[in-house]
């Protein structure tokens, strides 16, 4: 019996990034305790997603289908992973620390009289689960701690854009287990009235390899404008500190942080962000820092690569154009 | 119609602190106060901010929650002074070494013991150790419903439509009490100020504490032993860069200097 399972949710025939993040991390923990690595697919289709969960790692994969899968439902989602890991029998079960992992993880753990480790960043262990360990950020990223399991199953969220992605392999099986849950009979506590989508055009922020970024020292949303020009020029795109979406500036959906998205991109270039403690977490993974803020005892100073003292009024439509020049041709 | 909400606050040290002063308690697993501020953790705020302005509309009571030490009573009267009716701590010795699934089952005891409650709120995330994990072990120790990351609440006939930030948008639900929810700061609920006579005031009142011969809570779940997960490693990561200043005598110049500076590092 794999002593993985990892829990995708709505997934099809491509698998997203979150869930290739997860798989990675499964296989190559996996790989270190000698343990196989199996899948639970949920959604309306659920087994379009066993191909690429078998060719990515997945040894078996559970699959539970229903149209009621069309609205997410945290209570759907428990009640249909309960039966399969009873089938299961996981040791670990992953997830992505994406909002149905953070909703859903806690959840199963206490039904199942678990663990839980959430935003593991790192994870370890060897044959038998010797020296099994999930390394987390605490503290809003000034820490790290080491946590292990002593509750089993150990439910695992995974921190997004910190797990080298799962590489598909030809020639690899593995056999589709469907699971039958009736899910009609589940108390549905809340109801989704309506989803309102944000905008997003262009490259996500989340998948951005360059990100600009705007904080309290823009003082309004006009200066996101030039902050986007920058973003374009440099294919990437805008991000925003928790001081600006809470302000109405931008949309929350543009917010880098801890409850916000996370981003690692080869790039960041942060202007008029102090670089508070939840700011980072969400951002700290990124290759190289630029900050560009008025205060040089900004914190943020002290996480960046590159730092400018200046006023991005001044200063960011003079770098646009001088990036514009140097990139030209 | 009047609503009958809880909210779940938790004094932590003050994160904002600047990280040259950030410590480690190597041996006890947790940062080490050396005297720095405690402040009651950011989305708690929020989540008291959401419960204050719930009544205000819908009217009803608030009471503020918390599971800590004696001194988690000055976090409980900063919530009195900013309109919370009722405070109560929950405050023991075999508390204190409880992991996220102890505290969910006590604060759960103390939320049953309150009783008649409608709403239970706190922050989407922990203010120090940055799970999100209580707020939905809550709902599971109550038996009750939970929608997290939510930002606003509003009564509509009875039932509780509540405005939940996902990944690329948002969501407005509705909830039938009692529920759970975890809140995520937004323009509407931006914590008030306590006004210095509600803070006086509050100063003045005793914060009842119950303990756990006080509350219907399970012995095993309770100390280091009923601890899920243990911390094995604590530690502060090194960094090893230094900020290189790119600098100039305007500020054009200093953005000249960056974009040839990105473009010789291949970055642009």
């Amino acid at each position: 019996m794999p002593g993985i399972l990892v829990v995708t949710v709505g997934e099809g025939e491509r698998l997203s990034r979150n869930a290739l993040e997860v798989l990675g991390g499964a296989s190559r923990l996996g790989g270190r305790l000698g343990e196989g690595v199996a899948a639970v697919a949920l959604g309306e289709r659920a087994e379009a997603a066993a191909p690429a969960l078998i060719a990515h790692g997945s040894q078996t994969v559970y699959t539970v289908s229903s149209p009621l899968f069309k609205e997410y439902q945290a209570e759907l989602l428990l009640a249909a992973l309960l039966p399969v890991c009873e089938k299961a029998q996981p040791r670990i079960i992953l997830l992505a620390t994406d909002s149905m992992g953070g909703d859903v993880a806690p959840r199963l753990a206490h039904r199942l009289r678990g663990s839980m480790v959430s935003e593991c960043l790192e994870m370890d262990g060897a044959t038998g689960g010797q020296g099994l360990r999930f390394v987390r950020q605490a503290y809003g990223g000034k820490a790290l701690a080491a946590m292990v399991p002593k509750a089993f199953p150990a439910v695992v969220t995974v921190k997004l854009r910190t797990m080298e992605p799962a590489v598909p392999q030809d020639g690899r099986t593995g056999q589709t287990v469907p699971v039958g849950v009736d899910l009609k009979a589940v108390e549905a506590r809340t109801r989704v009235l309506d989803r309102q989508a944000e905008e997003s055009t262009g490259i996500k922020l989340e998948d951005a390899r360059v990100v600009v970024s705007g904080g309290r020292g823009l003082k309004g949303p006009e200066g996101f404008k030039v902050l986007g020009e920058l973003a374009q020029l440099l294919k990437g795109a805008v991000g925003a500190s928790r001081a600006a979406t809470d302000a109405g500036w931008v949309p929350a959906s543009m917010q880098v942080g801890q409850t916000g998205k996370t981003v690692a991109p080869d790039l960041y270039i942060a202007v008029g962000i102090s670089g508070a403690t939840q700011h980072i977490a969400g951002m700290s993974g990124a290759k190289t820092i630029v900050a560009i803020n008025t205060d040089p005892e900004a914190p943020i100073f002290k996480l960046a690569q590159l730092g400018v003292v200046a006023d991005y009024r001044t200063m960011l439509p003079r770098l646009l154009a001088k990036c514009r020049e140097l990139t030209a041709g | 119609m009047p609503f009958n909400i809880v909210v779940c606050i938790k004094q932590i040290i003050d994160p904002e602190m600047p990280a040259t002063q950030f410590k480690l308690d190597k041996a006890a697993k947790r940062q080490l106060r050396d005297g720095a501020n405690l402040v009651i953790s950011a989305y708690d705020q929020n989540a008291l901010e959401v419960a204050l302005q719930l009544k205000e509309k819908a009217g009803g009571k608030v009471t503020a929650l918390s599971l800590g030490e004696a001194g988690a009573s000055s976090a409980l009267k900063s919530a009195l002074g900013m309109g919370a009716d009722e405070a109560i701590l929950l405050s023991d010795p075999a508390f204190l070494e409880c992991d996220q699934f102890g505290v969910a089952h006590v604060l759960a005891a103390g939320i049953r013991k309150l009783g008649g409650y409608d709403l239970v709120l706190c922050g989407c995330v922990s203010g120090d150790w940055g799970d999100r994990m209580v707020g939905s072990l809550l709902a599971e120790e109550l038996g009750i419903g939970c929608a997290t990351f939510a930002t606003r609440i509003e009564a509509v006939d009875g039932a509780l439509i509540l405005r939940r930030v996902v990944e690329n948008g948002v969501e407005r639900l509705e909830g039938k009490p009692p529920l759970v929810a975890t809140i995520v700061s937004d323009e509407t609920n931006t914590p008030r100020y306590p006004k210095l006579r509600d803070i006086m005031a509050a100063g003045k009142k005793t914060i009842p504490v119950w303990k756990a011969a006080d509350l219907q809570v399970d012995a095993a779940r309770l100390g280091a032993a009923s601890r899920r997960a243990e911390v094995d490693d604590l530690y502060i990561p090194v960094r090893d860069s230094k900020c290189e200043v790119i600098d100039g005598e305007t500020a054009e110049e200093k953005a000249d200097r960056l974009a040839l500076r990105l473009r010789e590092l291949k970055l642009i």
